[in-house]
């Protein structure tokens, strides 16, 4: 899978969970997911284990700590896939 | 110390025949059933397969929350949040856009539920069962605290005045109204948002079909399957949905020019402890009559001038016992019993959330000047038969001065409420 297919997909997991859609028709590789997005931290979880079944993976709890961008996201995605 | 007086300023509720006060009016004075035929419920062999739930929730759910807001708010918490964003605006409040930081200390919210979150824990079971505690998400625990219902309001309003959920079985809905009234009587407070939600979980209704308390003799005309006071009554039939009023001091509602619908004027909560007849499941009489004459206490009028009451009435055995215990404890006699009707001949019993929308129904009656009529008790119970000038069948244009209304659940527990039209 290439790379901009992983990021149409961890954009569109990202969807129900920011507040203002344009924020994410704008998101670059660096954009934050909790302070640009403003996404709500707890959800954080179920974006992870929607990542694992949309990507057939699973992410470790350490892992998905060090998760901070967009571009973290694909690049934790595209080194399991 | 002399204690404030309170008023209703909103109203808002989503039941099984309709959403919106008007349309809710609408469906009270014309008879409109919301009890419908519930495929599911076949599937899964219950013995009633029947019952009332509000219809286009989803529909209905995203032009209220955004996307994000959904994905953690189960059936109950949905309807809570519903009827509390109208009960708000109808009183002529804006909601507060999330991102402003002021907090409205002078508001809170006592909103119960019965089994709230029963949709969610059979989302949880099977995974925990099946060693997935991992794979539950995020949105569990704030969808099956027991302040699921109340806990979201703070959220949506940013109320910082008691926020809180009470539960006390099918009495809920109407104790909340009367813990938020005397919360703003005795001055902790401006407005409260107080009522009930529950929503329609097979798992929270199952205990009460295995209890054969459900009617399961009516499942092919659905309309016709909640019968309050009648003599083929048979049991409940199961319920949903939600009823918020928003309470407000009388000073405020003045200083703002709100239009008012009712005032409260008392209210009593009690239990008969389980002694004298009482049980976890059954009425002490001694303790609803003397919850009632409290209720009379507080509001500072005689029985004889109460000219309606909205009764607890679900369609079970204990409806004539229920009819005895008004008229002892109003020491009347057939003669001059007020009238008498149940709102759940139109929607089943909405547990914990029927205190909350029979409360919007009562004052609703007492602000348009009407008394609905009880659907399916034309063959009445002939321990009410006395009463039957009394029994509400259609419904009439009356003047309605003052309003009585109770509800009563299991653990023996009751919850009596006194409104007066404002205008009188």
């Amino acid at each position: 899978m290439e790379e901009k297919q992983v990021k149409q997909k961890v954009l569109d997991i990202l969807k129900p969970y920011v507040r203002e859609p344009e924020d994410l028709a704008n998101a670059t590789d660096e954009t934050d997911i909790l302070n640009d997005l403003k996404v709500n931290s707890s959800r954080l979880v179920d974006i992870i284990l929607a990542i694992e079944d949309e990507f057939d993976i699973e992410v470790s709890d350490d892992e998905a700590d060090d998760v901070m961008t967009v571009g973290d996201v694909i690049k934790l995605i595209t080194g399991k896939i | 110390m002399k204690k404030r007086r309170v008023v209703i300023t909103g109203l808002g509720i989503i039941a099984p025949n309709a959403h919106g006060i008007e349309n809710f009016e609408q469906a009270l004075r014309n008879g409109i059933s919301g009890i419908r035929y519930i495929p599911h419920l076949e599937e899964l062999k219950f013995g009633c397969r029947v019952g009332g739930i509000p219809e286009n929730l989803e529909h209905i759910s995203e032009k209220y929350f955004t996307a994000d807001a959904l994905l953690a708010m189960n059936e109950s918490m949905r309807y809570a949040g519903i009827a509390a964003v109208d009960a708000w605006k109808d009183a002529g409040f804006e909601v507060p856009e999330h991102d402003d930081d002021r907090v409205n200390w002078d508001a809170g919210a006592v909103v119960g539920t019965g089994i709230g979150g029963a949709d969610t824990l059979g989302i949880i079971i099977p995974k925990v069962n099946d060693g997935k505690t991992r794979r539950l998400g995020s949105a569990i625990v704030e969808q099956t605290m027991s302040s699921s219902v109340s806990a979201k309001l703070s959220g949506i309003f940013a109320l910082g005045n008691q926020v809180t959920t009470n539960s006390s079985a099918c009495s809920t809905g109407t104790e909340a109204i009367i813990l938020g009234y005397e919360r703003i009587a005795a001055g902790k407070a401006e407005r409260m948002l107080c009522g009930g939600a529950e929503g329609s979980s097979v798992y929270a209704w199952s205990g009460f079909d295995a209890m054969r308390v459900l009617n399961t003799d009516k499942n092919d005309t659905p309309e016709k399957a909640s019968r309050p006071m009648s003599a083929t009554a048979g049991g409940f039939i199961p319920g949903a949905g939600a009823g918020v009023l928003l309470l407000e001091s009388l000073e405020s509602a003045e200083k703002r020019g709100a239009r008012i619908y009712a005032e409260i004027l008392g209210g009593a909560v009690n239990s008969g402890g389980q002694r004298n007849g009482g049980s976890m499941s059954a009425p002490n009489s001694t303790g609803v009559q003397k919850c009632i004459r409290m209720a009379l206490d507080d509001a500072g009028i005689q029985a004889q001038n109460v000219d309606a009451i909205n009764g607890h009435l679900t369609a079970t055995m204990a409806d004539p016992l229920e009819v005895k215990n008004w008229a002892e404890a109003f020491r009347c006699t057939p003669e001059n019993f007020p009238y008498i009707n149940s709102t759940k001949s139109l929607i089943g019993h909405c547990l914990g959330a029927a205190g909350g929308v029979e409360c919007v129904a009562s004052a609703l009656q007492i602000y348009k000047q009407f008394v609905h009529g009880s659907l399916n008790c034309e063959d009445l119970h002939e321990k009410i038969l006395p009463y039957s000038r009394s029994i509400v069948q259609k419904t009439i244009d009356k003047p309605i001065k003052y309003l009585a209304k109770a509800s009563f659940g299991f653990g023996d527990v009751n919850s009596c409420i006194v409104m007066k039209n404002f205008e009188f």
